[in-house]
């Protein structure tokens, strides 16, 4: 069923995989939403470096900034409320946060490409899938101001990217409308969408979360087939430690709108130094470890309208010094591939 | 011990209406599962979404009539018992949803949205319910600054240990929770383990536990049983169930779990493939409108045999509904 099975994949892997030339670099980039209750800052100075070819996984709980951040790399957050308040966000040597929207539109779904956490939302319910896919290739070359594709290329190439998502039929798919679809379907259908303008990056939010196990580990190992054959760099945002460590050779955990942990994901998993990190490592029940007893982070994530001066983990960590309160912690690096924002780390 | 609460043949077929394009259908939901429950037991029950596993919770609570079978909960048969008579029985079997935000009625304060059932079935009244109210948040490990508060101003975990503490209210012998913890966050999720097995432990109350999150049902259940397109297919200790699966279905869900341990990725800049093209189960649950002859998984089954494709599904014999992994 994976398209990663066909055996080509196997001897360009270490290859593919191997970090090459910077692709994202965000720099310090800082992010307020303005209310009328006041400003929330809800990115607070977040780096993070991308190769080509790299996977990297952000892992944390709900309002900690992640799936903003991963919007960001598209501008999907609506401005206003959003207002950039510094930083920089350079793909493949541009700084996004500086193209007009014309320009970003040749990037958008074309460079970067991103998938969902909830694959029905982003079909229309009233188009079958072949137009639907059709209209989104013809719309990414015309934002590009190149010939358009003929319908009937424009098809075939459809018929292509759905049979590359390991979908079977692919001609009868193209007749078929969202609700005719299982969950896993729709969400290979969204993949092979984003696989259209040939991404170099591909921005995936949550992208199992809505589907059952069984299913969520076959589109896991496409995402993974896809990385690997197509050289795609993979941002993955996930709630799901075991997602990440399924798919991502990197980690980075957010709280609170910042990164407070960066690692090699087996590293991480082997051994967090930062508070939260520990934390939220220690809260996720094993399923191969019964006796291990999950245990809670005391306290509850900050209001981001008002948040704690110094690290924003503070209030809730049992390390936490006068040094804590006041000065903020930045991302440091600990051991080699290995950055923390902890005074005590 | 004798049975808490005991389920046999237990079924719910629902009829789907005509439309223009099908003749009417009729989906089977729930087809004769048999269930027992020991008084202080806790029960897991997993499986996808679509299996039946919270149309079979409403069936034991009788928030739903069963099409066949027979409910026995603490001696009584409530199958078809009249609601009337069913009420003071209800005490006894409490519901706890999945979201608590759409499960909390929004223009109750918490001290109200717990007194409600306390008052319902006249349990309390004046200062002995004030005192119920807050001795049942403590509980629950909300203080008495929460009784005024509206469940807008609640977290996700404050607004589950509220429905919790309401469930509580009535002093129940079962409580049903169905995926307490899916809409939570890891940190909170485990706090919330804690809460229910403080509170098992304080009250002997029994346990039906539905969960799609094997790992958590782990923590929680002693027994388990797994789902299937409306079936049980796998019945036994979690240690049995969990330690060695029998039934292909299962292998392939706890295949199918994502691991902190196992499958970390090698190195740095290598890239891990769950099973590498290798899935533990293909294909998705089929149509229960539609089901498939024969074993309802053998569409998924890599170890399906000509004999699984036909006849009736395999029945439970001995906690497994598989004659094919069961022999061999």
């Amino acid at each position: 069923m994976s398209p990663g099975s066909d055996g080509r994949s196997a001897d360009t892997r270490g290859e593919l995989n191997r970090p090459r030339e910077t692709l994202l670099a965000i720099t310090d980039y800082r992010l307020a939403f303005d209310s009328f209750d006041g400003t929330a800052q809800v990115l607070d100075g977040v780096s993070l470096q991308l190769a080509a070819g790299e996977t990297l996984g952000i892992v944390g709980e709900t309002g900690c900034g992640k799936s903003v951040l991963a919007r960001s790399l598209l501008r999907l957050n609506p401005a206003p409320p959003a207002r950039v308040v510094s930083g920089s966000i350079q793909f493949e040597g541009t700084d996004i946060l500086t193209l007009s929207e014309r320009e970003m539109r040749r990037l958008r779904g074309r460079r970067i490409a991103m998938v969902f956490q909830d694959p029905v939302s982003y079909l229309n319910p009233l188009l079958a899938i072949g137009p639907q896919m059709t209209d989104a290739l013809r719309g990414q070359h015309a934002a590009a101001r190149e010939a358009q594709p003929s319908r009937a290329e424009a098809r075939a190439r459809a018929a292509a990217l759905l049979a590359s998502v390991g979908l079977a039929e692919p001609e009868r798919l193209l007749a078929s409308h969202p609700h005719q679809l299982s969950g896993g379907m729709r969400q290979r259908v969204l993949i092979a969408m984003a696989l259209a303008g040939n991404p170099a990056l591909l921005v995936a939010d949550e992208p199992t979360t809505a589907l059952d196990v069984t299913v969520q580990a076959q589109v896991l190992a496409l995402i993974a087939g896809l990385v690997r054959d197509r050289g795609l760099a993979l941002l993955l945002i996930s709630h799901d430690l075991g997602v990440i460590a399924a798919s991502c050779a990197r980690v980075a955990v957010m709280y609170a709108g910042t990164i407070v942990e960066e690692a090699a994901t087996a590293t991480l998993l082997r051994g967090p130094r930062h508070p939260y990190a520990q934390g939220l490592l220690a809260a996720v029940p094993d399923l191969d470890r019964p006796d291990h007893r999950p245990r809670g982070i005391a306290g509850s994530i900050p209001n981001l309208l008002r948040p704690p001066p110094g690290c924003r983990f503070h209030p809730r960590c049992a390390l936490a010094t006068e040094r804590c309160r006041v000065e903020k912690p930045l991302l440091r690096q600990v051991a080699p591939g290995h950055n923390v924002a902890c005074h005590h780390a | 011990m004798t049975a808490l609460l005991n389920a046999t043949g237990l079924a719910k077929t629902y009829a789907l209406p005509r439309t223009a394009f099908q003749p009417a259908r009729l989906l089977q939901a729930v087809a004769g599962v048999d269930l027992a429950l020991a008084a202080g037991g806790t029960l897991g029950l997993v499986g996808e979404s679509g299996c039946g596993k919270s149309t079979l919770a409403r069936l034991l609570l009788r928030l739903v009539p069963a099409s066949a079978g027979r409910i026995v909960f603490q001696g009584q048969d409530i199958t078809t018992m009249p609601e009337a008579q069913l009420r003071p029985l209800r005490r006894r079997l409490q519901l706890v949803h999945q979201n608590p935000g759409a499960a909390l009625d929004p223009r109750l304060t918490v001290a109200q949205a717990v007194a409600e059932p306390l008052i319902i079935q006249s349990l309390a009244k004046g200062a002995a319910l004030r005192d119920r109210v807050a001795a049942l948040l403590a509980e629950v490990g909300l203080g008495a600054e929460f009784l005024p508060r509206f469940p807008h101003e609640l977290s996700g975990g404050q607004k589950q240990r509220v429905c919790i503490a309401r469930a509580l209210a009535p002093e129940p012998a079962l409580l049903v929770l169905d995926e307490p913890t899916s809409a939570l966050d890891v940190s909170v999720q485990a706090q919330m383990l804690d809460v229910l097995a403080d509170l098992r432990e304080r009250r002997g109350l029994a346990y039906l536990f539905i969960s799609h999150n094997l790992a958590v049902v782990r923590q929680v259940c002693a027994e388990v049983a797994v789902m299937y397109l409306g079936r049980i297919v796998e019945q036994g200790s979690a240690a049995q169930v969990f330690g060695a699966p029998r039934h292909p279905y299962t292998r392939a869900l706890l295949a199918s779990v994502p691991r902190l341990g196992g499958s970390v990725p090698p190195g740095d800049g290598q890239v891990a493939a769950p099973g590498d093209g290798q899935v533990a189960a293909p294909g998705e649950p089929p149509n229960p409108a539609a089901p498939p002859p024969g074993c309802p998984f053998h569409p998924r089954c890599g170890m399906a045999v000509p004999a699984c494709r036909s006849g009736a599904p395999p029945a439970l014999v001995d906690g497994l509904a598989c004659p094919v992994s069961g022999a061999g």
